[in-house]
């Protein structure tokens, strides 16, 4: 195997890794910290398969991921924190290392899923698809365990930065206009987001959304 | 040239109002952009009538029998909706429950959503397909919370979360599409595009496919309201604004399901058995057998309409996922009705609980009696959801029933059973609220009731009788996803 290729697969095993990390942590603005090391991780992954199969509009994809989710995004929610003092822990619904468990559980059948996929791809990291559909996974389950509302908006993004892995993993990347189109989406949800942290804190006092859990069928 | 135009003038309208929203004039500007708007679509309706199917820009943009009739019904009830939210918003207005700067948000993001829904129908590219569909759930969420209210905010909460991680799953049904499109049609812009998918839809990998299929179902699925990914939907309709309850219910739900019937005709051209037919009857009798058993549960007026809509949909998916000529003749026959008959029971609803000041529905009283017109629009309208003869709703439930009862006859008693229990909730809780003793007091500006008899005098007019040229086009459309 070239060692281009085994460089992407050692950034794809280090997506998963902090994918585990985020799972793990209950400091939100440690959560930020990695969301931003795994928007780095998957800038970088994208460049080196760029490089290694001339694909030039992955550049701009990469580019794109640099500005958007290493600086323009986590720094929006820092500065949304800052402003409305939510730097205390996070809890969690389920224990962590229940948490954990469900997340291996979840990888076994990501890769399960993955494999007849797998054998067919002629691209390059082929190998990868599997790790992207698990950090998809965890970054849904990691949705689902937390009770805030800034973790949960982490996990939306962790899940975007898993699926933009598995586009470039398995077919080298989207068309530009997708690409451009879904990262449109993704920084216009971010900003609604942060005007949603105002609205909710200002008429519940709290990010806590267990205050939000009036509406349902009795 | 038309499609420019379609596109065109919401998105303008989108700016503009972003600017000048909040003047009392905006609303017959909104009224107006939509009004250009839909004819716009008109004149593109008669073009693809006269001339076939099109394509526009580098191929990015398509119209076919099928989506051009959507187009057509999303920009009519986009304006209809707009005529009907300008005393609305008004009312609301003076009842000081909105200001200036909600009201700008508010007509802005109306002709930005009414851009996403075209953007969706016309773009041949599933990647821009589902970034318009995302672009739909941002333009609305803010308006789902324009109340302000607790109960509004854990709504477009809810809304935000439950629909942006559906749409993420359809996002990799997209990138599995890509990826099996790849191998055929080679890397690049070509590879997304429905017309060049579908002339190679049998060559694809159907392992892939089939994978690429539940994801998108599951997403799109998400946006259409399929039980279990339903939870958002009354929520969103019961808190928001009543002409976004209307525009969820009659263009959102429509096009989102648009979506999946889309890729099921590429699915089915890659697959020997019926998988996605299978998986879509499935969600879809699941839908409505749910959902007709929330109904009689309900307390809320809007959130029982909106279990209906779930209902309705559950009927459409199943029967596109019967397939077959005569299946989805009948499924696109119901999604005009549907749209055409739910927003205008939304528009009477919206004004019956300005009237009376709640939306409970055990304090709404003797709608007639202050106001016949407004009592009557419900009446006639629930009749018509129901599925009464003569209304158009009949024909296209009985169209899918007696398909059902031929080619699935184990569906026929579900679909019977939830139909009749939906007709006994809704008609038990609607007779009191439309007759005797009143509750209601006047309403600060006239309201406006003549989208709601035009629409539901079309529905009429389809039950009865269906021009030919629409019967063609239906027709068309059918061969098309049949």
């Amino acid at each position: 195997m070239p060692l281009l290729a085994q460089f992407v697969n050692l950034l794809a095993a280090f997506l998963l890794l902090l994918a585990f990390a985020m799972l793990s942590q209950r400091r939100v603005l440690t959560l930020i910290k990695l969301l931003a090391w795994q928007g780095a991780a998957l800038a970088l992954s994208t460049a080196i398969v760029a490089w290694s199969t001339g694909q030039t509009h992955l550049y701009w994809s990469a580019l794109l991921t640099v500005l958007l989710k290493v600086i323009l995004i986590p720094w929006v929610l820092h500065r949304l924190i800052d402003r409305l003092f939510v730097r205390w822990d996070v809890e969690t619904l389920i224990n962590i290392p229940t948490t954990m468990l469900i997340g291996i559980g979840l990888v076994i059948f990501a890769f399960a899923l993955a494999t007849p996929i797998t054998q067919m791809a002629t691209t390059l990291t082929r190998s990868t698809l599997g790790i992207a559909l698990a950090s998809v996974l965890l970054s849904f389950l990691m949705m689902i365990v937390r009770r805030k509302a800034v973790p949960q908006v982490i996990g939306f993004l962790a899940m975007e930065n898993g699926l933009f892995f598995a586009a470039t993993s398995a077919t080298y990347g989207m068309p530009l206009v997708v690409e451009l189109g879904v990262a449109l989406d993704v920084l216009v949800g971010t900003f609604i987001f942060g005007i949603f942290f105002f609205h909710i804190r200002e008429q519940f006092d709290s990010l806590d959304i267990r205050h939000m859990e009036t509406l349902k069928e009795d | 040239m038309e499609i420019a135009l379609v596109l065109g003038v919401p998105l303008a309208g989108g700016l503009l109002l972003g600017l000048v929203g909040h003047r009392s004039w905006a609303p017959e500007v909104n009224a107006l952009m939509s009004l250009v708007t839909f004819g716009a679509s008109v004149l593109l309706t008669a073009r693809v009538i006269a001339d076939g199917p099109m394509s526009a820009l580098d191929e990015q943009f398509f119209v076919d029998p099928f989506n051009v009739f959507l187009v057509a019904l999303t920009a009519f009830v986009a304006f209809t909706t707009a005529l009907f939210s300008r005393p609305y918003m008004r009312i609301e207005q003076h009842h000081g429950r909105v200001n200036a700067a909600r009201l700008r948000l508010y007509h802005s993001m109306y002709q930005l959503f009414s851009f996403t829904m075209v953007l969706c129908l016309l773009s041949n590219n599933v990647g821009i397909l589902w970034v318009a569909l995302e672009g739909a759930t941002l333009s609305t969420v803010l308006l789902v919370s324009l109340y302000r209210t607790p109960a509004s905010l854990e709504a477009a909460w809810k809304y935000f979360i439950l629909c942006s991680v559906g749409i993420a799953q359809a996002l990799f049904g997209v990138i599995l599409l890509y990826f099996a499109a790849e191998k055929v049609l080679g890397p690049g812009g070509t590879s997304l595009l429905w017309t060049h998918l579908y002339e190679v839809r049998d060559q694809l990998e159907p392992t892939v496919l089939s994978l690429a299929f539940v994801f998108l179902l599951v997403g799109f699925g998400t946006k259409v309201g399929l039980v279990p990914l339903h939870n958002w939907l009354p929520d969103a309709h019961a808190e928001g604004p009543t002409p976004i309850s209307a525009v969820l219910s009659g263009l959102l739900l429509n096009v989102a399901l648009y979506a999946v019937v889309r890729s099921k005709v590429l699915i089915d051209g890659a697959l020997e058995r019926n998988f996605s037919g299978g998986l879509m009857m499935g969600f879809g009798l699941l839908s409505v057998v749910v959902a007709a058993f929330f109904l009689s549960r309900q307390r809320d007026i809007k959130r029982m309409f909106a279990y209906s809509s779930i209902e309705h949909m559950g009927i459409m998916t199943f029967a596109f996922g019967m397939g077959g000529a005569v299946a989805a003749f009948a499924g696109l026959l119901h999604m005009t009705v549907h749209s055409l008959t739910k927003s205008a029971i939304f528009f009477t609803v919206g004004h019956a609980s300005q009237a009376t000041g709640t939306q409970n529905m055990a304090q709404i009283r003797g709608l007639i009696e202050q106001s016949p017109m407004i009592g009557w629009g419900l009446a006639l309208g629930s009749l018509a959801i129901l599925g009464m003869p003569p209304f158009g709703v009949f024909t296209s439930e009985f169209m899918i029933l007696t398909t059902a009862m031929h080619e699935h006859p184990w569906a026929t008693p579900f679909l019977l059973v939830a139909l009749g229990v939906a007709f006994a909730a809704i008609f038990g809780k609607v007779q009191p609220m439309v007759f005797g003793e009143s509750t209601a007091g006047r309403l600060p500006h006239p309201p406006a009731l003549v989208p709601v008899f035009v629409h539901l005098g079309i529905v009429l007019l389809l039950g009865v009788y269906i021009p030919p040229y629409l019967t063609d086009w239906y027709r068309q459309a059918a061969r098309l996803i049949g």
